[in-house]
């Protein structure tokens, strides 16, 4: 019940880019088109659950015993860089097919600030391991939702008659913003 | 001269996160007062000039291979250093950015000032330019701040500017507010922008494209480097 609940409040009530702020780079640069958004949102729920798991082993077994915690920063953005290469590389040998549907997103993920994100916030809120990654792939799929729903919007908005200067990112944003304002509605059914 | 023209692009011309559109994530989040935007810009300030400094000064030694993982590095270690800082002399404000301090090592603006110019220019320059586009960020963080923490709670600097009446609009300092209002101020940037390019004759949808083809994607030249690199292997 508990996780229903966290899986809950981090898909919809605390989405990660519409109430969170994080991930928007992508959020934005990535919705053109739903097949693009789709092989996105896929690259980061898989990263996202290989580095939340990764960062909090390194946390727990080399950080906190050797009182490093000041380095918590450096050694993540490390471990998530070396991860996604890591993945990457993998991916090529291994599961091709899978490469070659995820491929070019894995290289723009690094500087996604949601994969940061989640690793410094489950630190932060003290989840243990199972909680941590449960969380990740939790949050990750709010960001997935977040990302189809705005890429189906903007392709209808293609269509559409619009002010030349709100065209692209601005009108993006104030979609943005009304989604989130949606979103907002979910508030109260968890904490 | 050149210098003083690295250092004033970042103030206009190309103001970061209203012109290219990058860093998003802080300019949305810790906008919610026009102080929080000004700590933020400040900290953004310190690791994009020093970090533009040492890239510029160890370009020749990187290899091009691994050097957006030096960068992140160099980035990362500022990054610590400025953490440490904030919790040091200004622990309030470190707890209201909240995660968004360490966040500053994977802000677009640190690894694309670096691959698009320290990577490329002397250390003056370099300097220049970071503390130009470091201030162009603390100055849009702070307008978008005061927009939003005077509509939404009536205060500027934590000082009453609105009359004693006045019903403030909470949404503002809220998540939409801050998609909505970035998106205007967007908006009204891009109408500036189409203004002058037909005075000076130009054409007006070119400039646009050029504007949000990259600018969408924020960490643009990173993630672009970072692909290229992908491919030649």
């Amino acid at each position: 019940m508990e996780i229903f609940q966290l899986f809950i409040a981090a898909v919809f009530v605390n989405n990660i880019v519409l109430a969170q702020y994080l991930g928007n780079c992508p959020y934005l640069g990535c919705s053109k088109e739903r097949g693009v958004a789709l092989g996105m949102g896929g690259a980061v729920i898989f990263v996202i659950v290989v580095s939340t798991f990764f960062t909090w082993i390194m946390q727990k077994c080399v950080l906190d015993p050797l009182g490093l915690g000041y380095l918590q920063t450096i050694v993540f953005i490390v471990v998530i860089a070396a991860l996604v290469q890591f993945v990457e590389m993998f991916l090529k040998k291994m599961l091709p097919p899978l490469y070659a549907a995820l491929g070019i997103f894995l290289p723009l993920i690094t500087t996604n600030c949601a994969v940061m994100g989640v690793a410094i916030l489950v630190q932060r809120e003290e989840y243990d391991l199972l909680t941590s990654v449960l969380y990740g792939l939790a949050s990750s799929m709010g960001f997935t939702l977040a990302l189809l729903l705005m890429a189906g919007i903007r392709e209808r908005l293609d269509t559409c008659r619009l002010p030349k200067a709100m065209a692209g990112t601005p009108i993006a944003l104030i979609m943005a913003g009304l989604m989130s304002l949606a979103f907002m509605g979910f508030k109260g059914m968890a904490n | 001269m050149s210098v003083l023209k690295e250092f004033t692009k970042g103030l206009w011309k190309e103001l970061p996160p209203f012109r290219l559109v990058l860093g998003l994530c802080p300019t949305l989040a810790v906008t919610n007062s026009a102080e929080n935007g000004l700590g933020m810009g400040a900290a953004v300030v310190f690791v994009l000039t020093l970090s533009n400094m040492i890239i510029s000064m160890v370009r020749h030694i990187i290899p091009a291979k691994v050097r957006i993982a030096c960068f992140i590095v160099i980035a990362a270690s500022l990054v610590v250093a400025v953490e440490l800082l904030m919790q040091a002399y200004a622990y309030p404000l470190y707890q209201r950015l909240g995660i968004f301090v360490p966040l500053i090592v994977v802000n677009c603006i640190i690894l694309g000032r670096a691959e698009a110019f320290a990577a490329k220019n002397g250390v003056a320059a370099s300097a220049a330019d970071g503390l130009g586009m470091g201030l162009g960020f603390t100055m849009s963080l702070t307008f978008l701040g005061s927009i939003r923490e005077i509509l939404g709670n009536g205060t500027w600097f934590g000082m009453a500017v609105m009359p004693e009446g006045y019903e403030p609009l909470r949404i503002m300092v809220q998540a939409p507010g801050a998609f909505i209002c970035l998106g205007l101020i967007l908006a009204g940037m891009n109408m500036l922008a189409f203004r002058q390019a037909r005075r000076k004759g130009e054409q007006a949808e070119a400039l646009a494209r050029q504007q949000q083809g990259c600018g969408a994607c924020g960490g643009c030249a990173a993630c672009g480097a970072g692909a290229r690199d992908a491919q030649a292997q």
